[in-house]
């Protein structure tokens, strides 16, 4: 790519003369903006502090009449509750019986495999459409991308067919490979994207010196890579951690191989007494793995998000 | 030594290239393309439901069975209002964003950051926020965002939002707005700071206003910033699935394309009739995307 996205984005950019003093116009406008700004980022924070202000209430006294109201003191019972579940013999009874602490360590197990393979597949297919073309690879790749756009509902019977066959869909490793498959487009194109900016005299350096493409890639590109692997990374697990499609058509209604968003799903479609505390505390639980990915490595994450858009 | 060279040689060629990709085209051409084939196969038979023993191809009749299936039409029409709302909420909102911050402010990272956060939150987690704060109650018992409006003094806002028919889909698009402008707002911002400054400084020069800066310099420079915004909102938008199932389930109000398709599937086993409303859709996106991976191919080509 010729020009980074996000580099563009979060390079600092001032086009205001800094030295002038603003005068009577300019600082209603500057005004005007730090407003407008405000409001918004309130609108945007709003749901997460729902969550967070409601999952520390309790779990019986959350009402929405105050749902945007403080607690009047901290109560993390909803926590437990959302994470392990409730038995009969709890006071309140059995309303909560499925806590989210076995779909969340299943789901990040599988999660985390399913993106370390897809960044090695994605990097061996980037190189190759990248800087080892051969006769209608441009083509080959474009075929490859309309597949990242597809609505999986167009797959998604011969493929729960396929699973079923194979018994492979008792296993939470149906959504190891399903991602997996259908993360080789946008894995393949980040990938390419990146290495389509290593400058190609690298690669003729290492034939000159005879070095076999293979070997280049070994030990010129490889050792290059890290950002790229890291930006797929984070891009697959988030979209698996966050996928709801795959699973809820893949692994059913089996509590047994219930992720993230099904076992939320789970609990909050469920007709029983509804506990908005817990509800609250839940998706807040099942966010924050995405979240804490966000907070601390937003760029990489903002990187796969745009590539998405085949601009970046 | 030199021997081992030359016989590694015919690894540089192209199909060397060729042989270490071939793992992934024959994977995705089995698995999107084969299965796509195999949908379309499945919707022109009688697989109307378990039951059926013989199969035998109806040929279109499961499309035609969809048009006069009011069901899909009702999900069809939902899903065109929403799509409206949720495009033209996304643009205007991320466009927003961005032209408050495209300029550089002190704080952007902080207001940027929280602008793009949504993105990494799934649709069913927020999906169980919004079912919870897009509560129909008014009045005393209201709650949520319809005390919220009552707060600021937009009390005549308040509303059923997704319980009722007639305005179900268009508050759908709240959260679906909400979850998206971030998006938006990136792609304007690298639209906008992809863009020299000195064409800013000529137009100035030449004692042009601000306005007509942004009017006549700027934004004729982000017609293809906003024609990817088209293309991937409008993707997303047919596509939505996991945000209605999160706020409102499989209701008959809020129900879309995709969330037809999986009840026909899932809950009446009618697999004929759950490949033919996929195939739909598929076509529906493929019209969107399909030009576009064509365009884009060919600005590639003359990098």
């Amino acid at each position: 790519m010729s020009h980074d996205l996000v580099d563009l984005i979060t390079t600092k950019h001032d086009t205001r003369n800094k030295k002038r003093k603003l005068n009577g116009n300019e600082k209603f406008w500057l005004i005007f903006r730090y407003v407008s700004l405000g409001f918004i980022w309130f609108l945007v924070v709003m749901p997460i502090y729902v969550m967070v202000i409601n999952s520390l209430k309790g779990v019986k006294n959350v009402y929405l009449t105050n749902a945007f109201k403080l607690p009047e003191k901290l109560d993390f019972s909803a926590w437990s509750v959302a994470w392990s579940g409730t038995n009969r013999n709890s006071p309140g009874g059995n309303f909560f019986p499925h806590g989210l602490s076995d779909s969340m360590t299943r789901t990040l197990l599988f999660v985390i495999q399913s993106a370390i393979i897809s960044a090695i597949i994605g990097s061996i297919n980037g190189y190759v459409f990248a800087k080892w073309k051969f006769k209608g690879s441009n083509f080959v790749f474009t075929m490859f991308l309309f597949g990242m756009f597809i609505p999986y509902q167009a797959v998604m019977i011969p493929l729960v067919r396929v699973a079923t066959n194979i018994g492979i869909n008792k296993s939470i490793y149906v959504l190891v490979f399903a991602h997996i498959i259908y993360g080789i487009p946008i894995c393949t194109l980040i990938f390419r994207n990146y290495y389509e900016g290593i400058p190609n005299e690298l690669i003729e350096a290492g034939r000159v010196d005879k070095a076999s493409m293979i070997r280049i890639y070994r030990s010129i590109i490889l050792p290059l890579s890290a950002p790229a692997f890291v930006v797929v990374i984070i891009w697959q697990f988030t979209s698996a951690w966050n996928d709801f499609l795959f699973a809820i058509f893949l692994t059913g209604g089996s509590p047994k191989l219930s992720v993230a968003t099904t076992a939320l799903n789970f609990i909050t479609g469920s007709s029983n007494q509804v506990y908005y505390g817990v509800n609250m505390t839940a998706s807040l639980i099942v966010s924050l793995p995405t979240l804490i990915v966000y907070i601390f490595l937003g760029r990489y994450f903002l990187r796969g998000l745009l590539s998405g858009s085949l601009k970046g | 030594m030199k021997k081992e060279l030359t016989r590694r040689k015919p690894f540089m060629s192209q199909a060397g290239g060729l042989f270490f990709v071939l793992p992934s085209i024959i994977t995705v051409i089995i698995f999107v393309y084969g299965m796509i084939a195999w949908t379309f196969n499945v919707s022109l038979t009688n697989k109307n439901s378990v039951s059926v023993k013989k199969l035998e191809y109806v040929g279109i009749k499961n499309y035609t069975d969809l048009i006069h299936d009011e069901r899909f039409t009702h999900s069809l029409s939902n899903l065109v209002k929403f799509t409206v709302v949720f495009m033209l909420g996304t643009l205007i909102t991320g466009f927003i964003m961005a032209l408050l911050l495209e300029r550089g402010i002190k704080g952007e990272g902080f207001f940027r950051s929280f602008y793009l956060y949504p993105m990494a939150i799934s649709f069913i987690a927020m999906g169980t926020v919004f079912n919870w704060l897009l509560n129909s109650a008014r009045g005393k018992e209201a709650g949520g965002l319809n005390l919220a409006l009552q707060k600021i003094g937009l009390g005549f806002l308040q509303n059923d939002w997704y319980v009722s028919e007639k305005g179900a889909m268009y508050s759908m698009a709240i959260p679906a707005v909400w979850q998206m402008s971030g998006y938006v707002l990136a792609l304007f911002l690298a639209g906008f700071r992809g863009i020299p400054d000195d064409m800013r400084e000529a137009a100035r020069v030449d004692g042009a206003t601000e306005i007509q800066i942004y009017r006549h310099v700027l934004f004729p420079q982000l017609t293809p910033t906003l024609l990817t915004v088209l293309i991937i909102l409008g993707h997303v938008s047919m596509k939505i699935f996991d945000l209605i199932i999160g706020i409102n389930g499989k209701s008959y109000v809020t129900q879309v394309v995709a969330v037809y398709m999986w009840e026909s599937t899932f809950d009446q086993h009618n697999y004929a009739k759950g490949t033919a409303i996929a195939v739909v859709l598929l076509i529906m996106v493929a019209v969107v995307v399909v030009p576009y991976l064509r365009y884009t191919n060919k600005q590639e080509a003359y990098r």
